[in-house]
This record gives C-alpha cells, structure tokens and sequence, in this order.
C-alpha cells in the first residue's frame, strides 16, 4: 500500500508546487509590501517645477490619491508616460509624481522639467527627492512604482512595474471606488 | 523584470563614480566619518560592515547592499551609516529596513512562526531521510545472504 500511495503523494505534491511556482502570471522578482494597509511615510520635498514651493503629501489628506516614482534617467518610465497622460485626463484621483535622482545631482531636476514639457505633465504636483530618502521611506526598489492611498492616508495598493490602461482600469479605479465608499 | 526601470548599464560606471563622488563629499559633512565614508569609531564600522553584509540589495536580489554597486544599496548603506552614528541600535536598524522592504530584506530571517519552516526545513529533510534509511537497512538486514552457507552446513573458517 505505502510503496505506491507514497510516490503519489509525492508526485502530487510536486505537481501543486510547480504548479504554483511556475505559474507565468507570477512574477518572481515581486515582493509584499510591507507598507499595504499601513500610513503612507509623510514627505515635504521641493517641487521640480519649483525648487522653492514645497510639494508634501498632507496636502491630500482626506483625499484618495496616487503616488508615481519616477526618473528621466528609468526607460520603464519613459514607456509608462502615455498611460499615466491618459490616466490623468479621467481626472479620478489626483497624481503625486515623486522625481528620483538616483545620483543624488539637482541634474535631474532640470531633465525632469524637459521631460514634463517634451512628453506632457500627467501630475498634480511633482515632487524632487534628491536624497533619495522618501524614495527609501517608500521601499521602493525600482522605477517606476505607483501606490494608492485613502482618505485616511493609508496605502491600499503597490503596483511595481510600468502603469498600463489595464492594470488602471482592472486594478486601481475599482479599490479606488471601493476607497470613496468605505470612508464616505 | 525586463525593461524596468535600472539605469541603463553604459552610465553604470559613470554613476558609481558619482556615488563614490557624493558618498565622500558626505564623508566629510558627517560626524564621525571619515573622507573614505568610513566611521571612525572602530566598533561602529565593525557593525556596519556586519549589518550591510546582512541586508540584501533589493535592486539586484542576490548580492548585500555592501557588495552592490547600485545607486540604492548606497543609499542605504548611507541610510544604515547615519542610524549607527546616531546611537541606534542594530534591532533598530533591521526594523527600520524591514518596516520599509519587508523580512525579505535579511539574508537570514529571523525565526518565528513563518519562517520557521525555513529554519526547520534542512532537520525535516534529514530526519525524512534517516527514516528512509532506516527502512532500506532494516529490511534488507531481514533478507537472507546470497552467499550464505545452507543450513546445517559448515564452511571451513
């Protein structure tokens, strides 16, 4: 009895985990977010429009709204600017753009100000983290990363890897709804 | 993830230079580190050096934020160099990348109840196969010699 259940049991076993391990809608490099469900890290930063007006996210308190980082030097980036113009036209929820100067040089402030005139300015505010230290405050790993927050100011959902229309229309404008009833 | 957003790596080494450029030019503004970004107090570097090898580069998984190049393990090692000089505990820095980044962060997760099948997992497999062995031995041990006399007779010693 055991000399066969044992190998079955075995094999489905290892069925289950391939099964789950090699799914291709997984993506492997993803992570959990830790901050799911906890208040997003304030920030008070320069804006990248202009260095002297403070872009902070306690402006959107009690407002649902989306955070995009971001860099002129992040090809990924420069592939998710359509979607995220076109986003911006739904105007749903306001879009806190967070500049990532990687090399710590106010360099990427003036790209950034090029790239907004060249491709269209898709947010509501821009912030210039320089140091790099929202950026980290945030967890982020690579650009560009998109989170949602609720009137609460609480983070709902991390979406790491270029916006698409569809992961928008699929992923955020429901939790989006769901967000403005909850707290409503 | 293919095409996500890494610099791209022809001004890989360009930007290191400015890291190492920006991370000396902290140096000297910060106290109790010196021109190379090293801590002066001994200990401290001591724990940096263990602390950084213990925190993975989330940019490029498999390496520490002490042997990775890329622009954010700086910034951490920045991030874990500030909290050491402040007086913060080693807990106190893991916490403050965990909080952040998630256990996936450390090398070596520390044992609770999810990772406790990580930690127990190499003693299960050994005990799964001393058991296997154990059976493999004890039957054949059950199993008559090939070579062994018939009975009765005796074989010349």
């Amino acid at each position: 009895m055991w000399k066969f259940l044992l190998p079955f049991a075995a094999f489905v076993a290892l069925a289950v985990l391939f099964a789950l391990g090699l799914n291709p809608n997984r993506d492997i490099h993803a992570l959990p977010s830790p901050l799911i469900g906890k208040p997003a890290p304030a920030f008070t930063l320069g804006g990248v429009l202009n260095p002297e007006a403070p872009v902070s996210n306690s402006a959107f308190k009690g407002q649902v709204y989306v955070v995009n980082v971001w860099g002129t030097w992040c090809v990924a980036c420069r592939e998710e600017q359509p979607a995220l113009l076109a986003i911006a036209q739904q105007n749903v929820v306001p879009i806190i753009g967070i500049d990532w100067s990687i090399d710590h040089a106010t360099k990427e402030r003036d790209k950034a100000q090029q790239w907004l005139q060249q491709l269209g300015n898709p947010y509501t505010t821009v912030a210039f983290d320089q140091e790099g230290r929202t950026v980290i405050d945030l967890g982020v790993t690579a650009a560009p990363e998109t989170f949602l927050v609720d009137r609460n100011g609480r983070v709902l959902y991390k979406f790491a890897a270029p916006l698409t229309l569809d992961v928008w229309q699929h992923e955020f404008l429901p939790r989006i709804a769901d967000a403005r009833k909850a707290s409503s | 993830v293919i095409g996500s957003g890494r610099p791209p790596s022809a001004a890989l080494a360009a930007l290191a230079l400015c890291v190492l450029w920006v991370a000396q030019s902290w140096g000297g503004a910060a106290p109790g580190v010196d021109a190379n970004g090293l801590i002066q107090d001994p200990a401290l570097q001591g724990r940096f050096e263990r602390i950084t090898h213990e925190l993975r580069c989330l940019v490029c998984q498999n390496e520490s934020i002490a042997d990775s190049n890329a622009e954010l393990a700086g910034d951490l090692r920045r991030q874990v160099r500030e909290m050491l000089v402040a007086g913060k505990s080693d807990d106190a820095i893991f916490q403050f990348m965990t909080d952040r980044y998630g256990e996936f962060v450390r090398f070596s997760p520390p044992l609770e109840g999810k990772t406790l099948l990580i930690w127990g997992a190499p003693f299960l497999m050994l005990l799964l196969g001393g058991v296997i062995v154990y059976r493999i031995v004890r039957q054949r041990s059950r199993m008559p010699l090939d070579d062994e006399p018939a009975a009765g007779t005796k074989e010349p010693v």
